[in-house]
């Protein structure tokens, strides 16, 4: 990626951000519910309406909603995303507290389902059509199939609730409290990079490199660790990139099974409780750090790919 | 009928996975006949009752028999998920159409809409939608269409993209049919074999996605029988009656795969190349 394309990538992440921050944005809008009162019912009291009226036009809910847009896009160019309505903290420090979490729970769950498909996947590709094979391929079947919130809960029942082994409530911190929502998410994920892998494998096993490296004599395994492997990882970077972006986004399913402490649990309750700055401010974060992240991916092809910086 | 019996023998495999596709759509169909109960009618002294004879899947916190649950639930989760594939379809192919063929502006609106769906993790955007408009199954199938048609749109433009400019189109425009007409008899049947398989793969995952709203309290409401509320019911009560959150489950799982083999197999018989 040379700079002029990079120029034209970040034009185009401000463009999308722009356009996400103005959807969500007029969607709470014509949201049904009055902030207001919520915001007051939150705090177990009900104001007169000439309050309510007061606080509608201090907060500037009266403004015409391009003005509202503009000045909270101003905010937030400025680092501040609002006050959350439920419990009156700024939006930014509730999100800071709950990132941490949230990236620990995608990087373990990335590690152990990387752990599990890269060695089924070579194993289903070398020994192709054999019992091997069809037996890996059957269980990534039922992988996909399988809801993952199903999977947390019947991990909940028998590590947890039968067996005792690791705790059923993960707040806190500790690596205990990871480990079943981490587990529950690698399932998904591990079954559709096992089949990944094992294609890219089989891809690459078909190459004349290899054909050729035979021919000379070359130990079998120095062909697949020293060659094919390496050539075989390449496309997985990209959709590591992009299940890193969906894990800090689309882990709320599972947060919430484990009471995690993560930023999507935090997104289900602004969601459920009105929250609407905590709502945009959610959103907006997220779709930054998934395209930070995909442009990350695509810039590490120039580090890790000698072909891509030759084309150049 | 010669014609149909050389069918099912050169495709058994999707003969077989489309009889059980149709068997659980008849499920679905008939369920007032199958189920034993009325999966509403609740009975307090009953309640959270494990499996047996009387109850096959045990009984719910309100003392509804579970397995008619199970077995009505396939009305909910099997409409709703059609339905939104049926929607995502018509709208993703249309647009896709409209931008491939047209180019310019309208294509360029399209597509900068679909970008920004792209460069975005859905299910985040899905989950706000829905919870902003309201937790219904209705509100639920618009969140995910709407974050979910412009696969469709991307796959039809690039293959309109892909015939646009051959002789054929041109020597139909010059001898004057109608756009309309054009779009329909030319583009259309271009774009839709990849785009049927698509969408019977996207069934399963679908539905998937639906039952997890429902699971996160965003999507269908009780009492209906849906199987990811049921789940999110049954999650409550776990340590006391696990059957309440295994067999709706078990039952998502297993019409997922049904949909998933018939997506896949759809996609041999079709010869269609993954894109």
């Amino acid at each position: 990626m040379n700079a002029k394309q990079l120029g034209k990538r970040l034009l185009q992440i401000v463009v999308v951000l722009i356009g996400i921050s103005f959807f969500t944005f007029i969607l709470t809008y014509l949201a049904p519910g009055d902030p207001v009162r919520i915001m007051y019912s939150a705090s177990g009291t009900i104001p007169s309406e000439e309050v309510l009226d007061a606080t509608r036009e201090e907060m500037g809910l009266n403004d015409p909603v391009l003005v509202q847009y503009g000045r909270w896009l101003s905010g937030c160019l400025h680092g501040d995303f609002g006050t959350s309505y439920s419990n009156h903290k700024p939006v930014v420090q509730l999100l800071l507290a709950r990132l941490w979490p949230t990236i620990k729970l995608a990087l373990t769950s990335l590690v152990i389902m990387l752990a599990i498909s890269v060695p089924f996947g070579m194993l289903a590709a070398v020994y192709k059509n054999s019992p091997i094979d069809y037996l890996v391929r059957g269980f990534t079947f039922l992988g996909v199939s399988m809801p993952n919130f199903w999977v947390g809960l019947l991990l909940l029942y028998y590590v947890a609730l039968q067996w005792g082994l690791l705790p059923v409530v993960s707040t806190g911190s500790g690596f205990k409290k990871v480990i079943l929502p981490a587990i529950t998410l690698a399932f998904a994920m591990a079954a559709k990079y096992t089949r990944q892998v094992r294609t890219a494998v089989l891809e690459e096993l078909n190459q004349d490199y290899v054909t050729g490296a035979r021919a000379r004599g070359i130990k079998e395994s120095v062909i697949l660790w020293k060659h094919v492997f390496p050539n075989a990882l390449l496309p997985l970077i990209t959709m590591l990139g992009l299940s890193l972006g969906s894990l800090l986004g689309g882990t709320a399913v599972v947060e919430v099974i484990f009471t995690y402490q993560g930023l999507g649990n935090l997104a289900v309750s602004a969601i459920t409780s009105y929250d609407y700055p905590l709502i945009q401010g959610y959103v907006l974060w997220i779709a930054l750090i998934y395209m930070v992240i995909n442009l990350l991916v695509d810039l590490s092809y120039n580090l890790i790919d000698p072909r891509m910086r030759e084309k150049r | 009928m010669q014609g149909f019996v050389t069918f099912i023998k050169k495709n058994k495999q999707f003969t077989v996975f489309a009889i059980l596709a149709i068997l659980v759509i008849l499920v679905a169909v008939l369920a007032p006949v199958i189920a034993p109960q009325d999966p509403y009618a609740s009975e307090l002294k009953n309640a959270l009752q494990a499996p047996s004879s009387e109850h096959w899947f045990g009984t719910d916190k309100l003392g509804r028999d579970i397995f008619s649950r199970v077995i009505y639930g396939a009305r909910t989760s099997l409409t709703s998920a059609l339905l939104l594939v049926v929607i995502i379809f018509v709208l993703g192919t249309l647009l896709g159409i409209l931008a491939g063929y047209f180019g310019g502006w309208v294509d360029m609106v399209i597509m900068r809409i679909s970008d920004m769906m792209v460069s975005f993790p859905g299910m985040v955007l899905a989950i706000a939608v829905a919870g902003i408009l309201g937790a219904s199954t209705k509100n639920a199938v618009i969140a995910i269409a709407a974050v979910s048609w412009t696969k469709y749109a991307r796959l039809a433009r690039s293959l309109v993209l892909k015939i646009r400019h051959k002789d054929y189109v041109y020597a139909a425009v010059v001898t004057g049919s109608k756009t309309g007409y054009i779009l329909y008899k030319y583009m259309l049947p271009n774009v839709m074999t990849t785009l049927i398989v698509t969408a019977a793969t996207d069934i399963g995952s679908m539905m998937l996605e639906l039952a997890g709203l429902s699971f996160l309290g965003f999507g269908a409401q009780a009492p209906t029988a849906e199987w990811g509320l049921m789940l999110n019911e049954g999650r409550a009560y776990m340590q006391y009656a696990p059957w309440m959150m295994l067999y709706p489950g078990l039952a998502i799982l297993i019409v997922v795969v049904v949909f998933n083999l018939l997506g896949d197999s759809l996609r041999d018989v079709l010869d269609v190349r993954d894109e």
